[in-house]
């Protein structure tokens, strides 16, 4: 299968500093690809690089489009949802509004938000409220099920689990899970759980100061003794 | 542990690098000499009016001086500036008109009296933040012409008070124009010392502080309500002491000249010198004077779209100022030549 | 008593007209986090075209209808061109541009129509209401804003479009992430703005004539209003305005010393606003380190 996305001697900057240099990256279709690494190593930024919302140069070529000069919405458009480092929910808005939101590019609306109550039966009964009012994990559910409102045919997440109790992101790991399963959505993950994050994907990429150092099927590097050590803390 | 056959920067030579033969630090000092002297030469080659344009500029730098101090510096705006000008100006006025006090004698009682409503206003100001300051402080500079006219038994009214001219000293052999031009130059000096004394020290990096991080400059234990206030006080000591040098300098005070434009000018001189920095306040002042006139001779059927549209092109071409966007640029080209050593702020960036 | 109940309803109808313009401000303000000094003076030159349009022989809708559009676009080309340069410069940038706009509005209308007041017609008729206590022109200026208010509210409410505007003005990254045009957006806010103006000022110019300084005391006390509700808060926007509008007139009505009816009105906003700093209906901008 072709790589929904590729990303080819990929460079980020913040301002004047280089922080990704020349990274090669792919995202199989239907499949599940990681991006593991420590604080700092450079994956938000690649994830930003790749929706347009830093610097870039490189090529970085999504389902046959390259996006390396396109704006971020119309990168959105093309069907790139990015759920973002600290969940990005208006949280001024109600549920239903951020649902909403999500159907901006696309019409449907109504029954791609009975799908995501399915999935998110809290949201369901949350959804006159403020979306400011909602839990972590909630808002989290919340960003998740708006970036599946765009239909989208890439679901890029960065750091699901931040700032969440275990139990809370192993819910939402399911439910991750899930989606790639029914929704047939190709899911490029930031995560710092390398654990739970290894489990769930097919491929795994280890990025170190805007290196990529190692990639292999997320088995292999699971079962590499150097990233044990390193990454999964046995 | 220190080894001492270790290699490393003596203090001296940073600060003693020498160029030609003098270190920076006197190079500066030539460098500003022989710039005070140029300035204070130049009334003596000009008509009395280009003399008078130039004492209008100064003064108005000393008021975007005071402007920048509280705006720039201390990041609280205030579209009222006008209204302190204008207390310092009747101050100097009603003290010469009706106690016979001395020109120069008015200087610091206007001072002191701005610096007073100034923190007398920057007091109930702590409340207010971002547009609702300057809704407060907007309310001052429509409120001075009002008051000015109402109360007119002190302030003459309508009429505004007319002042007798200063008499140069008699030994000086110089007229009055370039007397007060003189003085004025002199004002302008002492001003800008004292404002980067304060601003390049404690004081002035509090002010930055409670600018750009409020709430972390208190967590540090700045007294962020005391700065406030104390920049309100300098900030109006400044335009205030400015007005009466206008006062001095016009012969003349009326409410029409303080009015709600005045302040906007302030604002605007501001804006295009470079709010957070000193140097600034003099491009603010020669902005003031100058482009309204030069508007006029591009086109007397809208001078004034003539003056919006040179605000425009100044925004956009430099949106921090003249001083402010190129004063960067020449600290650059200064490190070459002189490393270590920057000829404009760039330590108060917004 | 009578002439008490009178200028509280006169001062509803002015108070109207700066709630209006109070209004085009606060939206501008959400939007783009800027007073748009420019708005009185923006509001005065579409009036002015409209006043043209009529003068050319079109009847008043239709020449009220023209106008509205022609603002509309004229505030979407102003923010896409004048105001986008300096949305990511230093906040005074920003404010220095749009006071630039104020003269360059002015100037110009004073150089093509001249600064002879004029007479501009109004829509609705003369008439003495409920006991003479208003005239049938108040209260068709209440109408209207309050019309104005339902439409927009409705506009925000339930259209996508709407939506997005309130989504990409409180968080543009994010919204930009759902494919919404940002800078549309905004562009889309000024034209609003811009179009609530020009109904503003059409309002107005029967009551204190056409000419190019109309809106300048209108801006001011719009401006007091739209801080009196709560810079953020459209109900406080039209709120505030009343309140000014009435605060206004009886100040001028009873106040012994007349030439000081701004100082006080002022200082009365300002009182109310030294016991609420976010206004009446505004919410505090809450600080996170």
């Amino acid at each position: 299968m072709a790589p929904i996305l590729q990303l080819r001697t990929v460079k980020a900057f913040y301002g004047q500093s280089e922080v990704v240099h020349g990274i090669d990256l792919a995202v199989e279709e239907g499949g599940m690809t990681v991006l593991l690494g420590a604080n700092g190593a450079g994956k938000t930024t690649t994830l930003r690089a790749i929706c347009g919302m830093v610097r870039r140069e490189g090529e970085i070529i999504f389902a046959g489009e390259k996006l390396d000069r396109r704006t971020t919405e119309a990168i959105a458009s093309l069907g790139v949802a990015h759920v973002p480092e600290g969940r990005g929910t208006f949280i001024g808005l109600t549920v239903e509004e951020n649902l909403r939101l999500g159907s901006y590019t696309r019409g449907q609306q109504l029954e791609n938000m009975q799908r995501m109550y399915g999935y998110f039966p809290i949201l369901a009964q949350r959804r006159r409220q403020q979306a400011g009012a909602l839990s972590g994990g909630e808002q989290q559910m919340l960003a998740i099920a708006r970036a599946l409102m765009m239909a989208p045919r890439l679901l890029v997440l960065d750091e699901p689990s931040f700032g969440l109790a275990p139990r809370v992101v192993e819910d939402i790991f399911k439910i991750v899970e899930r989606i790639k399963r029914e929704e047939r959505v190709s899911v490029l993950l930031v995560e710092q759980n390398a654990s739970l994050a290894l489990e769930l994907a097919d491929h795994a990429y280890l990025i170190e100061t805007g290196y990529v150092v190692a990639s292999g099927s997320a088995k292999s590097l699971a079962d590499d003794p150097q990233i044990r050590r390193s990454y999964l803390g046995y | 542990m220190m080894d001492k056959s270790a290699t490393f920067i003596a203090p001296e030579t940073l600060a003693g690098d020498r160029y030609a033969g003098l270190t920076a630090g006197a190079w500066q000092w030539i460098a500003a000499l022989i710039a005070i002297a140029l300035v204070a030469a130049l009334p003596f080659g000009l008509s009395k009016y280009h003399v008078f344009e130039l004492t209008m500029v100064m003064i108005y730098a000393i008021a975007v001086l005071g402007l920048n101090i509280l705006t720039g510096y201390n990041g609280q705006i205030s579209l009222g500036h006008g209204g302190f000008f204008a207390a310092g100006a009747y101050t100097a006025a009603i003290l010469m008109h009706r106690y016979g006090v001395p020109y120069w004698a008015t200087l610091p009682p206007a001072a002191l009296i701005c610096f007073v409503l100034g923190v007398l206003f920057g007091l109930p100001a702590l409340r207010f933040e971002g547009p609702y300051l300057a809704l407060v402080t907007l309310a001052m500079a429509l409120a001075t012409p009002q008051l000015l006219k109402y109360f007119d038994t002190w302030t003459g009214g309508q009429q505004g008070i007319n002042l007798a001219k200063p008499v140069p000293p008699a030994g000086l052999g110089i007229d009055r124009d370039r007397w007060l031009y003189l003085v004025v130059l002199v004002a302008l000096l002492i001003a800008m010392r004292v404002a980067a004394n304060m601003l390049h020290g404690r004081t002035g990096r509090a002010f930055v502080a409670i600018r750009d991080h409020p709430i972390a400059a208190a967590a540090m234990g700045i007294n962020t309500a005391r700065y406030k206030t104390l920049a309100f006080g300098t900030s109006t000591l400044f335009t205030g002491a400015a007005g009466a040098l206008a006062a001095i300098v016009i012969g003349y005070v009326s409410p029409e000249s303080y009015s709600i434009f005045l302040s906007v000018s302030f604002l605007v001189g501001s804006a295009v010198g470079g709010i957070a920095t000193i140097g600034g306040a003099i491009v603010g002042g020669l902005f003031i004077q100058f482009v309204p006139n030069l508007a006029n001779d591009v086109s007397d059927a809208a001078p004034w779209a003539i003056y919006g549209l040179a605000m425009l092109l100044f925004m956009y071409l430099m949106p921090r100022g003249v001083v402010g966007s190129l004063g960067p640029w020449i600290n650059r080209a200064l490190q070459r030549i002189m490393p270590h050593q920057t000829a404009f702020d760039d330590g108060a960036k917004e | 008593m009578h002439q008490f109940l009178q200028q509280i309803f006169s001062g509803l109808a002015s108070g109207a007209i700066y709630a209006s313009v109070a209004l085009a401000l606060v939206m501008i303000y959400r939007a783009t986090d800027l007073v748009n000094f420019a708005q009185g003076e923006m509001a005065m030159f579409s009036t002015y075209i409209a006043w043209t349009l009529m003068n050319a022989g079109l009847p008043f809708w239709l020449a009220f209808l023209i106008t509205l559009v022609v603002s509309f676009v004229g505030g979407m080309l102003i923010e896409r061109v004048l105001i986008r340069p300096v949305e990511n410069a230093p906040v005074l940038a920003a404010v220095v541009v749009t006071i630039g706009l104020l003269l360059i509005f002015n100037s110009v209308a004073g150089w093509i129509y001249t600064y002879t007041v004029q007479d501009f017609p109004s829509p609705f008729p003369d008439r003495p209401v409920f006991g003479a206590l208003m005239t049938t022109q108040d209260l068709g200026v209440i109408a209207v804003t309050l019309v104005m208010l339902v439409l927009l509210f409705a506009f925000f409410r339930f259209t996508s479009t709407g939506l997005a505007m309130r989504a990409a003005a409180q968080n543009p990254e994010s919204a930009r992430l759902c494919g919404i045009p940002v800078g549309r957006m905004l562009a889309i806010g000024w034209g609003l703005a811009a179009a609530i103006g020009a109904t503003a000022g059409i309002m107005v110019a029967p009551v204190l004539f056409l000419d190019p300084n109309m809106m300048g005391g209108v801006l001011i006390y719009a401006f007091a209003g739209a801080l009196l509700g709560g810079i953020t808060s459209p109900v406080g926007a039209v709120a505030g305005g009343l309140i000014v509008g009435v605060t206004e007139n009886l100040v001028g009505t009873y106040l012994i010393a007349s030439q000081l009816k701004l100082t006080v009105a002022f200082a009365l906003i300002i009182l109310v606003l030294v016991f609420r700093p976010n206004g009446l209906f505004g919410t505090a901008i809450v600080r996170r380190v």
